[in-house]
């Protein structure tokens, strides 16, 4: 046997590099595909997670496998196998194009409508971005001005590391393992996601949208927030782009969980434009979410979301209304074109005294998509005067889709107040002509009506959000008219 | 041993009493196979979400009674709508009674269920139309598989029946527990119009279950009316599953006044088959204790230009439950449809509960559909404003819920069921006025 020499490991070295290219090291940080109890182990492992958070996922591990997956929801898709998946994927750390003329242009096309700048164009989409010199320091400005405030804004991940005391306290609390499938699944699974603690009586200078989308990374596929307001605290967050997002995850199952102590107030935006599939309705994704919110006394949770992407939703973004005098609002736009499926409404449950809640739930339909309204207010016997207002509207375009409202209202005390109401409808052909007798062209009249529409929950988005969800209702229902 | 055990088992012995030629044998053999495997819907069940059978279903009920009984005019006189002249078609537990009964074969066919079912000539009538409405789930199949005993009513073409058609059910008491399985058909061929009214009461404390299925089928232009009249006692519950086939240009009507029973379920479904046609639900319920009503209606829109209306007014006092699961379906095809729905509730006390829940399915754009569920108080002002005028409370109070369920009456065409529902909603309210508004 020849001795092994310097030279020969050089010629090995230069070979094994060559023969796995450059992705080497991405590809090691990638689980393999399947899901059992070590891999929950070793993603809290990779994460460097304490000992109770890995009992904590293995808990909602264990829970998670005797589940069945729900098929309550009006949706019709094929089941994810949930053991072909990869859990766990070191965030990319390569851009994906090297410049702005290798993204789709159809892409491109959307940012352009929706007026979003050339740089940030370049971070939505993947591309290599030189630092900005201005983001930075505006980052640098917002991360001193909420340390100055006491306010812990960063990653789950961090938070755990950081601020152990408080995601023991709160994590599962409000959206406990057992809650259902999906919750179970991504209490096992989670990846990463936002944890912000906003302190006793501080009121948050900025909506922390601003920053999230300065920072934000690609938070993968199973994402999990944690919001909590300590006593007489204000926050309001968004989540989400109104930019496209081109995702390869197929399934997302998120679980965000606020805490609204008392006299504290939040408030919670989304705009969710996911992948929703081309217009034969292939691909796209299937966003499976569980949002909820706890109301300690004289608390305040205001949801508001604009949906317009993803190829099935199953979201319902909800509020426990536990001390007296809280208050419970959602606000919610679904917008669905081509083969798309939205199942999407909110809970409400009454438990405290002289609690109070609003619901406007607006649903566009067109193409061939199916969007339902699905939504619950439970007055407990001790609620007493509880007071709900419900109001559903859906708006149809074209004779192709769907609109369905499945309320459910559980009241248990005499002293409560409920109202619901639904309308159906479509966009009056004299509400058309009168437009384009003034010389507007039906899709602009379109456009206007449908903003019309959807008018009372646009005007609870904060306001730079407000503008681009606007333009893009216009988009998502572009061509739609026949 | 189960209910659902020995219902099936009895099913074996009941069979031999069959004409194994007759059409529906092979109909009533499917029947008790598809309730065998689905067995009685349990809460799991979206539709019963809200309803357990389990509190009715415990009891050892006979399910053939062994003796006929005679009961007296009367005293039984006081449930029938008495004051005006009509055919009546009268059970007492389960067994025609003939002799209180008054039905005909002139021109129309006011008859039994029994009769048709072997008579040569109803032959034609019962294959076309026998089962052909009720849907398949476990409890109209298990009514199918039983079912023996009815009303028949026939309604020839262009006639128009000139006194209603009173259908009651007595349950006597006789037997410890009583399960009772009407089966109704009714056929209303084109331009003819009825008025039927069904009501089942329970003479004594004993426990008694109904589970009633009725199919009407109101042809071109048929105009078919509709009254349920339920205020049964404290032992007696009532599964009531109602088809109705309508073609074009029909207009057929269903109300129904819960006051009574302790579980009462009424499954209630309109199938429109054909343009420009017209679909009423209505229904007051009053109950308090520890009672449970539950409306579970479907209206389902298939073609154009037709109408439905829906609107359940519901009080609640003591323990008491209700429940109201309305839904509307409209398809594709069905544009211009108008449809309206609404259920409005007041809870008059803190251990009674209401459970609603308005549906819409829509695939239809040129449509109008609506639906809107309230549930409330009194209104205090409204209240103050009598009181200081001299009203006591407890009237006041019966005014106010009488004027808040009022408008569901307005459309009864009968008037003497109109001064009837007043005078039970009176009672049930415990004030002594008559609503002769």
């Amino acid at each position: 046997m020849s001795k092994y020499t310097e030279d020969d490991l050089r010629e090995e070295l230069k070979t094994k590099e060559y023969e796995y290219g450059f992705y080497t090291d991405i590809e090691s940080d990638t689980l393999p595909v399947g899901l059992n109890e070590d891999i929950v182990r070793a993603i809290s492992k990779k994460k460097e997670e304490p000992e109770w958070m890995t009992q904590w996922r293995l808990e909602a591990f264990r829970i998670w496998q005797d589940m069945e997956e729900p098929e309550w929801a009006n949706v019709t898709y094929k089941k994810p196998d949930f053991q072909a998946i990869s859990y766990y994927s070191a965030p990319n750390k390569k851009p994906k194009y090297n410049s702005l003329d290798e993204v789709d242009p159809e892409l491109l096309d959307t940012f352009n409508k929706l007026g979003i700048s050339l740089d940030e164009q370049k971070k939505l989409a993947g591309v290599a971005v030189d630092i900005v010199m201005d983001s930075v320091s505006v980052a640098t400005t917002f991360k001193k001005t909420l340390a100055e405030k006491g306010i812990i804004f960063c990653s789950i991940s961090e938070a755990i590391q950081e601020h152990p005391e408080l995601v023991k306290k709160y994590i599962g609390s409000v959206v406990p393992q057992k809650d259902n499938f999906y919750a179970a699944l991504n209490s096992a699974v989670f990846s990463d996601g936002s944890f912000c603690y906003i302190p006793k009586g501080v009121r948050c200078p900025m909506e922390l949208s601003t920053y999230f989308r300065i920072n934000q990374a690609g938070t993968g596929q199973f994402e999990r927030t944690l919001v909590i307001a300590d006593e007489g605290s204000y926050v309001s967050y968004l989540e989400g782009c109104t930019a496209p997002t081109r995702d390869e995850n197929q399934l997302h199952a998120a679980v965000v969980e606020l805490i609204a102590l008392d006299n504290a107030e939040i408030k919670y935006s989304t705009v969710q434009n996911w992948y929703p599939g081309n217009a034969e309705g292939k691909g796209g994704v299937f966003n499976f979410v569980t949002k909820r919110g706890l109301c300690e006394k004289n608390a305040k949770i205001s949801w508001t979301q604009v949906e317009t992407g993803s190829a099935v939703t199953w979201k319902y973004p909800s509020c426990v209304l536990k001390g007296d005098n809280s208050v419970g609002e959602f606000y919610s736009i679904a917008v669905t074109n081509n083969y798309q499926q939205a199942d999407t409404g909110t809970k409400m449950i009454h438990l405290g005294k002289n609690t109070k809640s609003t619901i406007i739930s607006k649903g566009i339909s067109a193409g061939k998509s199916q969007n339902s309204y699905r939504g619950l207010v439970q007055v407990h016997s001790r609620a007493e005067n509880a007071r709900n207002f419900s109001q559903c509207d859906s708006l149809l375009m074209g004779n192709e889709c769907g609109a369905h409202t499945f309320p459910y209202i559980e009241n248990k005390n005499q002293t409560s107040q409920i109202e619901h109401e639904a309308t159906t409808s479509k966009i009056g052909e004299d509400q058309i002509f009168y437009c384009n007798q003034r010389g507007i062209d039906t899709e602009k009249a379109i456009a206007l009506i449908v903003n019309g529409f959807s008018k009372d929950v646009l005007n609870k988005l904060p306001m730079e959000f407000a503008v681009e969800a606007q333009k893009l209702l216009e988009i998502s229902l572009e061509g739609s008219v026949g | 041993m189960e209910l659902k055990d020995k219902l099936v088992s009895s099913f074996m012995a009941f069979e031999d009493h069959l004409e194994a030629s007759s059409p529906i044998h092979g109909i009533k053999n499917q029947a008790i196979k598809t309730f065998e495997q689905k067995g009685f819907p349990s809460k799991k069940d979206e539709a019963w979400k809200y309803t357990s059978l389990k509190p009715v279903l415990k009891h050892n009920y006979s399910l053939f009674p062994k003796q006929e009984t005679a009961i007296d005019y009367n005293d039984i006189k006081k449930y029938l709508i008495h004051d005006i002249d009509s055919y009546k078609i009268i059970f007492v537990d389960g067994k025609y009674s003939s002799y209180l009964s008054q039905t005909t074969h002139e021109g129309i066919d006011v008859c039994l269920m029994s009769a048709a079912l072997s008579k040569t000539k109803y032959r034609l009538i019962v294959e076309h139309y026998f089962n052909k409405a009720a849907t398949q789930d476990s409890l109209s199949s298990l009514n199918t598989a039983f079912s023996s005993e009815g009303a028949y009513i026939h309604i020839p073409k262009n006639k128009l029946v000139e006194k209603p058609i009173q259908i009651i059910h007595f349950a006597t008491g006789n037997e410890a527990a009583l399960m009772l399985q009407p089966r109704n058909l009714i056929v209303v061929d084109e331009n003819s119009h009825v008025q039927i009214i069904e009501r089942h009461q329970s003479l004594t404390d004993n426990p008694v279950l109904t589970n009633s299925v009725t199919e009407i089928f109101a042809n071109k232009r048929a105009i078919v009316d509709y009254y349920k009249i339920q205020n049964d006692n404290q032992n007696a519950s009532l599964i009531d599953n109602t088809f109705i086939k309508q073609k074009q240009e029909s207009h057929a009507s269903v109300h129904t006044f819960s006051f009574g029973g302790k579980l009462t379920r009424n499954n209630l479904n309109f199938y429109q088959n054909g343009e420009r046609m017209d679909s009423t639900l209505k229904g007051i319920t009053i109950i308090g204790d520890k009672q449970h009503v539950d409306h579970n209606t479907l209206v389902h829109h298939i073609e154009p230009n037709c109408e439905s209306h829906q609107d359940y007014k519901g009080i609640f006092g003591d323990s008491a439950t209700g429940v109201f699961n309305g839904k509307v379906v409209v398809e594709k095809e069905a544009q211009k449809t108008n449809a309206y729905q609404s259920n409005n509730n007041i809870l008059v006390s803190d251990k009674a509960t209401i459970n609603s829940k308005p549906q819409l399915e829509i695939f239809a754009d040129d449509v109008k559909c609506s639906h809107g569920c309230t549930i409330g108080q009194l209104d205090e002002s409204a209240m103050f404003y009598m009181r200081s005028r001299g009203i006591p409370k407890k009237e006041a109070r019966a005014l106010l819920m009488y004027a808040f369920s009022n408008n569901v009456l307005e459309s009864v065409k009968i008037p003497e069921i109109k001064t009837r529902i007043n005078k039970l909603i009176a009672n049930k309210l415990g004030v002594n006025i008559g609503f002769d508004l």
